[in-house]
């Protein structure tokens, strides 16, 4: 044998950058996002930004808003627990508890007593998403904040983040407050642990359907997308007078509300 | 050459070998291990994709397709033949195989593994309290 170390340290040096390009040769082969054989179906209606404009002269009463919440709720298999630790994508709440921000003494007590629809806003800069350790909650490429409920870990941070009350945490197994022969198999439940919150129907909206509570509304839920100045949402946007919540905060929530 | 000890040496021997092959002389009078015999569905004879791919990589499949779904609004599935599935456990996988105890439990129960899908996704046999 003649090897000289000049010899060994040629063949080393070489056979290390071969391991090297063949692994990242692999790594970007299996990771090769643009080839995944997954794609939008055809009938998903695409936006840049979805939103909704919710008519409180029409939805101002719980009698108005409790059948919106029960076709949500029912959609999407969430527990009605008797307890503070309910569990709510829709709700509705008083002017006051809603608008923090809108101070103004002597109101028109029409509008003052009004109840007002609330469900997450899916902000444009969502605190929740800053916040969430484990990326469990994201922002789409359509502006709907929504959940990998296989990611959460419960810590909860999304709910002390999110300052409009719009997530629920199930302290306990949901399934046990559940009618189990009513349940809607086409969705799944939750399970104990996670945070759960509305998703703007990112499932309907896949198979070209509006959102249920905006369906469920009658005319007085606008759903649209707020970058196309000929949609739904905009359109009544340009016609009335709203306000959002907390505008004050930043977090740009894409529900508006017409006064 | 003389053995220290030789006795409790020998005894701890034995008794070593013992428990360490206790696994090969508890089961030689067993049966011999057998396929666990899962049900296929009677309707549909083909899966998205060959059983031998299905077989080895239906969960990294599902990872993918949860991923698509949620994170990407991605529903439609393109299989290696070009045929189009909607991406679902509970409206396209569990719409075949409509019996998770016959079918997933099966091979799952077998190897001794337990993955969470059920926690949250509802089986076609429904819920029982």
């Amino acid at each position: 044998m003649n090897e000289s170390r000049r010899h060994f340290l040629k063949f080393a040096g070489l056979t290390a950058a071969g391991l090297v390009a063949a692994s990242a040769g692999g790594v970007l082969a299996s990771s090769g996002g643009g080839g995944a054989p997954a794609k939008a179906n055809k009938e998903t209606l695409h936006a840049t930004q979805w939103g909704m404009v919710i008519d409180t002269r029409k939805l101002s009463t719980d009698e108005a808003i409790a059948p919106l919440a029960a076709a949500c709720h029912a959609l999407h298999n969430v527990p009605n627990i008797p307890s503070k630790q309910n569990i709510k994508w829709l709700w509705s709440s008083s002017m006051e508890e809603a608008f923090p921000d809108f101070p103004n003494k002597y109101q028109s007590p029409e509008v003052e007593h009004r109840r007002v629809m609330l469900l997450c806003n899916h902000c444009e800069q969502p605190p929740c998403v800053r916040v969430c350790p484990t990326q469990a909650t994201y922002k789409r490429a359509d502006g709907i904040v929504t959940m990998d409920y296989h990611r959460c870990i419960g810590c909860r941070y999304c709910m002390a983040a999110c300052p409009f009350g719009a997530r629920s945490f199930n302290f306990g197994e949901p399934r046990e407050y559940l009618d189990l022969t009513k349940l809607n198999k086409e969705y799944p439940t939750r399970m104990r642990g996670v945070v759960e919150k509305c998703t703007f129907c990112v499932e309907r909206l896949e198979v070209g359907k509006q959102p249920a509570c905006a369906e469920a509304s009658g005319g007085a839920i606008a759903f649209g997308d707020l970058s196309d100045p000929e949609s739904p949402a905009r359109k009544a946007l340009r016609e009335n007078y709203t306000i959002r919540r907390k505008p004050s905060l930043g977090t740009e929530p894409s529900v508006y509300y017409i006064i | 050459m003389k053995l220290y000890n030789g006795g409790s040496i020998l005894t701890g021997l034995v008794i070593f070998l013992g428990l360490v092959t206790f696994p090969l002389w508890f089961n030689a009078g067993s049966k011999a291990y057998s396929q666990p015999e899962v049900k296929l569905p009677a309707k549909e004879k083909e899966c998205i994709e060959s059983k031998e791919f299905m077989r080895k990589e239906h969960m990294q499949l599902l990872n993918e397709w949860r991923d698509w779904a949620l994170r990407e609004g991605k529903r439609t599935f393109v299989n290696s033949k070009g045929k189009e599935y909607t991406i679902s456990l509970q409206n396209t996988c569990m719409k075949c195989h409509d019996n998770k105890a016959e079918f997933c439990d099966k091979c799952h129960n077998d190897q001794a593994v337990s993955p969470y899908c059920w926690d949250c996704h509802i089986q076609p046999e429904g819920l029982k309290k």
